[in-house]
């Protein structure tokens, strides 16, 4: 039973607003930088945009999807009302006013530092307080996560937490965690700089801190997809989850090696190890399995609810699917994106043969792919299932629903695929200006054409899923009745604690960070002589 | 199942996962600190431990005796981006009586028509720079070495203030409606060259890089030149060599131009 309504609402509102202006900034990017726009412009303008949608797309328009998502998940799995309601809302008004905050500087021109802030470029402070105030603002949620869960549990001795509750608290955590990085970085390293009271910065330990979070982050951002896939796809397909015990599985080695990884962000830095390097690289190679398990119980739980429908056959049971749902068809694309985006991963994470493709466009071109692709689809989905719930209305623009996912899908490979084209041929990433007409680039030319036109089949998507929401606040009233997730096709009676709980997991999160982020950190902050005069972005005009 | 014990070692679940971390983390430690660096030939290490100190990041004696010297002098200047940017009167003065002997090339207001650079409004981290050099020997001149030999830090620091505080003055080949060159505006990527107006003003001015705008063209040319050549040498990790070694001859000559006409 949904009955914070409004609070739900407000955050998927304000993410889809950021996420639209954002994706107009993107589509502006990948045109400027393409061979479709004639030299003139001013190239500081791209590196606010980059800046803008970086930020919004990275660090807001997904943490109020969580949140959102999260009090929805706390109401309808738990059947009771949210404790501590105003709390929430304070929290959705600092990630507000934290976006604007930030937001202004950058616009100004006085914050294009890119959303990974890279010292020793500094740029305004409120940028930075502003997105202080976005992570503190999610805290909140945090915070409020866990409390719901502890007095469920309280309340309810013995019984299993419902599977969504559980994911949805092990990414609250896992995002508590990882976000004290970047809190660290900024609060200790760049505003005492950019403030003035410093002018010099330990680059390279900013970067260490910096990738405590850049990792774990891109979990935290795939996480409601996961749920999505878990505990929304089964049900709105008309069968059931394969395994709970395997979700819980999945979520909680997540939980457990999503974070102490980051330092595969810095294969090309030298101010870690080569010993620490290989570490994280090994632990990077873990987490492809919660991954594996997902991929392998969402396609059983898809068979399932196939059979169930009177599919046959070995493969023949892929055609009885309800491909007119559009739950289904966002889930089956997202995880064809993922399967793409996957095997780019693996490449990423080989020491080698990122040297080859680091900061490159193939990175840029990659994480598209997995966030913007098979992440925000589903992010589009859980926006439709939910939807009716919301708004006590019905929304049946069901064609459209599929239009929009197609072309979001369709719009994604023709954006991503040549992007990541381009990076082998060694286009650089994070550049505003090309010169086609040199030789040495000119092959390049076609590639970027082409990804210029899928970004703006993006764009189209995107306007045509706000018009799919719009339409819902203006459909015929109806009671949508319960929310409900998907139902495992074992009903767990008696879990094991572990699975129910987050202690041990914690516990093992937090002594994997010492291991493999204790000595890079203590080393860097022992080290004399380590900082360096700040770059201040946007002075001296 | 809330009275059984998660931390004990009578839960499975503890026992397992604990122990299949601790053998991940200890088997890629022992992976990475030891047997990876002991395997590659490169590294000539003295055993376990410096195998260890070596793959943990730790900085060594061995790598910092090998640095190459030039055999020529090198700016020792640090810039940074606030330096000498604080106005102060009493510098300003005392730059003003020094600067008397400067005038007869330099101008009675840091202008002048003899080629030398115009200093009026020169940011004062690039004058203090250039004394500097001069006075170190990392940037050569007949006229002005001997001239920088005789002062002291200080009175560098008041002479590039006073010249700072002087207003810019255009000159008298001022011509706002040039067009700028594409080297100015975009650079040649395709050589590693960036966009002059990224340091030098217009676009982004960068700590260290002097003013253009109204220099002798005569002068500007001299100067990329003998970055070109290796006559001049004194810009820090070789900024303007590495640019003026890939400009050619056409476009050195129309950027002379290009800020000769800017205010
Ligand atoms: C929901 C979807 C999207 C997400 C989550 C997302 C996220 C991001 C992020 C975090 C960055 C920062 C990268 C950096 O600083 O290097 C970025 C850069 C960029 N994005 Fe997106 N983006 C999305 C959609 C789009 C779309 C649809 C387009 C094109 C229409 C686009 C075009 C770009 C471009 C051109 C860059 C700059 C790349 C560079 O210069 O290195 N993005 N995006
Ligand atoms: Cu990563």
């Amino acid at each position: 039973m949904l009955i914070n309504k409004r609070l739900i609402a407000a955050h998927f509102w304000l993410a889809f607003i950021v996420f639209g202006v954002a994706l107009v900034l993107g589509a502006w990017q990948m045109f400027v930088r393409s061979p479709l726009n004639a030299w003139h412009f001013n190239p500081e303008f791209y590196y606010r945009s980059v800046t803008a949608h970086g930020s919004a797309m990275g660090y807001v328009f997904p943490t109020l999807i969580a949140m959102g998502f999260g009090y929805a998940i706390t109401e309808a799995s738990l059947e009771k009302e949210l404790v501590g309601r105003r709390w929430a809302w304070v929290g959705f008004f600092l990630v507000a006013v934290g976006a604007v905050v930030a937001m202004i500087p950058v616009s100004l021109g006085l914050a294009s530092v890119l959303y990974t802030f890279y010292p020793p470029m500094v740029g305004n402070p409120f940028y930075y307080i502003g997105v202080v105030m976005v992570v503190v603002g999610s805290w909140i949620w945090v915070a409020l996560m866990v409390t719901n869960f502890v007095i469920w549990k309280r309340e309810n001795p013995g019984k299993p937490v419902p599977l969504a509750m559980y994911a949805n608290v092990a990414g609250s955590l896992l995002w508590g965690w990882t976000a004290v990085g970047a809190a660290l970085e900024i609060l200790f390293q760049i505003l005492p700089v950019a403030l003035g009271l410093k002018s010099t910065i330990d680059a390279g330990l900013a970067r260490v801190f910096f990738s405590w979070t850049l990792h774990a982050i891109v979990y935290f951002w795939l996480i409601p997809t996961y749920i999505a896939y878990y505990t929304i796809f089964p049900r709105a397909i008309g069968g059931r989850l394969f395994s709970d015990a395997m979700a819980r599985i999945s979520f909680i080695l997540f939980v457990v090696v999503a974070m102490p990884i980051g330092v595969h962000h810095l294969f090309a830095d030298p101010q870690v190890g080569a010993g620490f390097k290989f570490m994280h690289s090994v632990f990077t190679g873990l987490v492809a399995l919660p991954t594996l398990l997902t991929v392998f119980t969402i396609c059983a739980s898809a068979e399932i609810a196939s059979r169930l429908r009177g599919g046959r056959g070995a493969f023949g049971w892929i055609g009885a699917l309800p491909w007119s749902n559009p739950i289904m068809l966002a889930t089956a694309l997202s995880l064809v994106m993922l399967g793409f985006g996957g095997a780019g991963g693996l490449i990423n994470m080989s020491y080698q043969l990122d040297a080859t493709v680091h900061n490159t466009q193939w990175i840029t071109g990659h994480f598209h792919l997995i966030f913007g692709g098979a992440i925000v689809i589903m992010y589009f989905a859980i926006a439709y299932d939910l939807w009716p719930h919301l708004t006590d209305r019905a929304l049946d623009s069901f064609g459209l629903m599929r239009t929009q996912l197609w072309l979001w899908f369709i719009g994604m490979i023709v954006t991503t695929f040549p992007w990541h084209y381009v990076g082998i041929l060694g286009m650089p990433r994070r550049m505003a200006y090309y010169d086609y007409a040199n030789p040495a680039i000119s092959p390049q030319a076609l590639s970027v054409t082409m990804s210029a036109i899928g970004g703006f089949i993006l764009l189209l998507s995107g306007l045509l899923f706000l018009l799919v929401l719009i339409r819902g606040q203006f459909g015929a009233r109806g009671e949508a009745g319960a929310y409900r997730f998907a139902v495992p096709l074992h009903m767990p009676e008696r879990i094991p604690v572990a699975l129910n709980s987050f202690g041990l997991w914690l516990a093992l999160m937090v002594g994997l960070t010492v291991v493999n982020y204790g000595f890079p950190i203590a080393q860097l902050m022992a080290l004399n002589e380590t900082s360096v005069p700040a770059v201040y972005v946007g002075a001296g005009r | 199942m809330s009275d059984q014990p998660l931390f004990s070692l009578r839960n499975p679940w503890f026992g397992a996962s604990v122990g299949i971390t601790a053998a991940i983390a200890v088997l890629s430690a022992v992976a990475g600190l030891i047997w990876l660096p002991l395997a590659q030939p490169n590294l000539k290490l003295a055993g376990v431990w410096d195998a260890i100190c070596s793959a943990a990041g730790v900085p060594r004696a061995a790598v910092q005796e090998t640095g190459i010297k030039p055999d020529f002098k090198t700016s020792n200047v640090v810039m940074t981006s606030e330096m000498l940017t604080k106005v102060n009167q009493v510098s300003i003065g005392r730059g003003a009586t020094l600067a008397q002997r400067c005038a007869i090339c330099h101008g009675p207001q840091g202008v002048s028509d003899a080629h030398s650079p115009n200093l009026a409004g020169q940011f004062a981290a690039v004058t203090y720079k250039e004394l500097n050099d001069f006075k170190t020997g990392a940037r050569v001149s007949v006229v002005m070495s001997p001239f920088a030999a005789a002062m002291s830090d200080q009175d560098m620091k008041d002479v590039a203030a006073y010249y700072a505080y002087l207003p810019r003055v255009p000159s008298n080949n001022l011509d706002t409606g040039r067009p700028a060159p594409v080297i100015v505006v975009t650079g040649a990527p395709m050589r590693n060259i960036a966009p002059c107006g990224s340091c030098h003003g217009d676009v982004d001015n960068k700590a260290g890089s002097p003013w253009l705008g109204g220099q002798s063209a005569v002068y500007i040319k001299a100067q990329l030149e003998a970055f070109a050549s290796g006559a001049r040498r004194n810009d820090i990790s070789q900024q303007m060599r590495n640019i003026a070694r890939q400009m050619t001859a056409d476009e050195i000559d129309q950027v002379a131009h290009y800020y000769e006409a800017q205010p």
